[in-house]
């Protein structure tokens, strides 16, 4: 089992994911395409880690974790609060960035 | 039964014949749990498909000889980050999918054809660069101190001040989380005219939603209205109706067939078969009996 074999997984999940992001219009659902990019990243991270013998990748990964946390829990807030004052969550409907 | 004797004989062998196994059945689960969220209607089956990805992801983390990571992943993405979307998913309402109208045309065909140049172009660049490769194996570094007390050495020495700052950005997403997500109104406080209307001046429509059924050709209020292109009027039909059930009356609307059998929509106990009688036969409010009606669409039948 080479290193290629997950990077090459990890190219395709950050591809879908990528797309995903391009074609969904609901701003719940293309976050989690965010966090499918962020994951097949993290999957590359732990394979060059294990790759070259060395525990950073492994670190950057727990970072890109907690990273996405945050990101999560404030992005998931400001989807709220726009839902509430617009009654959608489709990022098209988001188009005047006013409150 | 045979194979699964045999991946439990190259698993107990360790070494890369278990591992081949696990990508191999991981690998495609991981990637249909992916195109599986791209792909769903739902947003709540897109979550639950990328629950998937993220447990297989797991795995994978923990064939790498990434264990504590694998279940930091299993733990903080599948349980808390994907209950958390479940959760402003299940706050925000069950959408009925996503709005079909392009803004921009052709937007996701080009998005289809850049995903996949992209995935080419950094596929046929990881496999030039690396080939066949072989990996070097964290089992040295972590023989040291154990799995995890490894990563904690690394974590607390060599990256001890972004340690830290993970800890600001924390707190910082929390305080931010609470300020957005903070209603300033006490829950059972009413709105005042004045309130209302200032909401209504600064919200995008003005003016009173288009009433539904207003070409009035059915009683349903799964009716919606018609824009000029014959598209459906957003706003005119109520966000409990189901847009599957406006889109199936439109169309046949569009498609001059009677709409009298739609009516029951949304009144279950009313089953499709006496719509007929009933749009046709206007209730005459002098002999109008309770129990008449049984005997009238008796006869009727």
């Amino acid at each position: 089992m080479t290193p290629t074999h997950y990077l090459v997984l990890s190219a395709l999940l950050f591809g879908i994911g990528a797309v995903g992001v391009l074609v969904r219009r609901n701003a719940i659902v293309v976050f989690m395409c965010v966090e499918l990019m962020l994951n097949a990243v993290n999957l590359s991270l732990v394979t060059f880690s294990r790759m070259h013998g060395n525990l950073d990748g492994v670190i950057m990964a727990f970072f890109v974790m907690v990273v996405a946390a945050a990101e999560v829990v404030v992005g998931l807030a400001i989807i709220m609060s726009i839902f509430r004052s617009r009654r959608s969550s489709s990022v098209d409907d988001a188009n005047l960035l006013k409150f | 039964m045979s194979t699964l004797s045999a991946a439990a004989v190259a698993a107990a062998g360790g070494g890369a014949g278990g591992e081949q196994i696990a990508f191999w059945i991981l690998a495609p689960i991981a990637l249909a749990g992916a195109i599986g969220m791209v792909m769903s209607k739902g947003a709540v089956h897109s979550a639950l498909w990328l629950v998937l990805t993220m447990l297989s992801l797991g795995c994978f983390y923990i064939i790498q000889e990434a264990e504590f990571l694998g279940f930091v992943q299993i733990i903080v993405y599948t349980g808390a980050i994907m209950m958390l979307f479940l959760f402003v998913l299940m706050l925000t309402g069950r959408d009925a999918g996503d709005s079909v109208i392009e803004v921009l045309r052709g937007q996701r065909v080009w998005a289809l054809v850049i995903g996949i140049g992209l995935v080419g172009l950094v596929v046929t660049g990881l496999l030039r660069a690396l080939g066949a490769t072989s990996s070097v194996g964290l089992g040295e570094v972590l023989a040291a101190r154990g799995a995890i007390g490894s990563i904690a050495a690394v974590l607390f020495t060599d990256y001890l001040f972004p340690f830290e700052l993970t800890s600001a950005l924390l707190i910082t997403a929390a305080v931010g989380a609470m300020v957005l997500a903070h209603v300033e109104r006490a829950p059972g406080e009413k709105r005042s005219q004045r309130q209302r209307v200032a909401e209504r001046m600064r919200s995008d429509r003005m003016s009173p939603l288009p009433g539904p059924g207003v070409f009035a050709t059915s009683s349903s209020n799964a009716t919606p209205a018609l824009l000029p292109d014959g598209s459906i009027a957003p706003g005119s039909v109520s966000r409990l109706v189901e847009i599957e059930e406006s889109e199936r009356v439109a169309r046949r609307y569009a498609a001059g067939e009677a709409l009298a059998e739609l009516e029951g929509v949304d009144h279950p106990s009313r089953g499709p078969g006496n719509q007929a009688d009933d749009a046709t036969q206007t209730p005459d409010y002098d002999t109008y009996e309770v129990t008449d009606v049984p005997t009238t669409k008796g006869a009727a039948r």
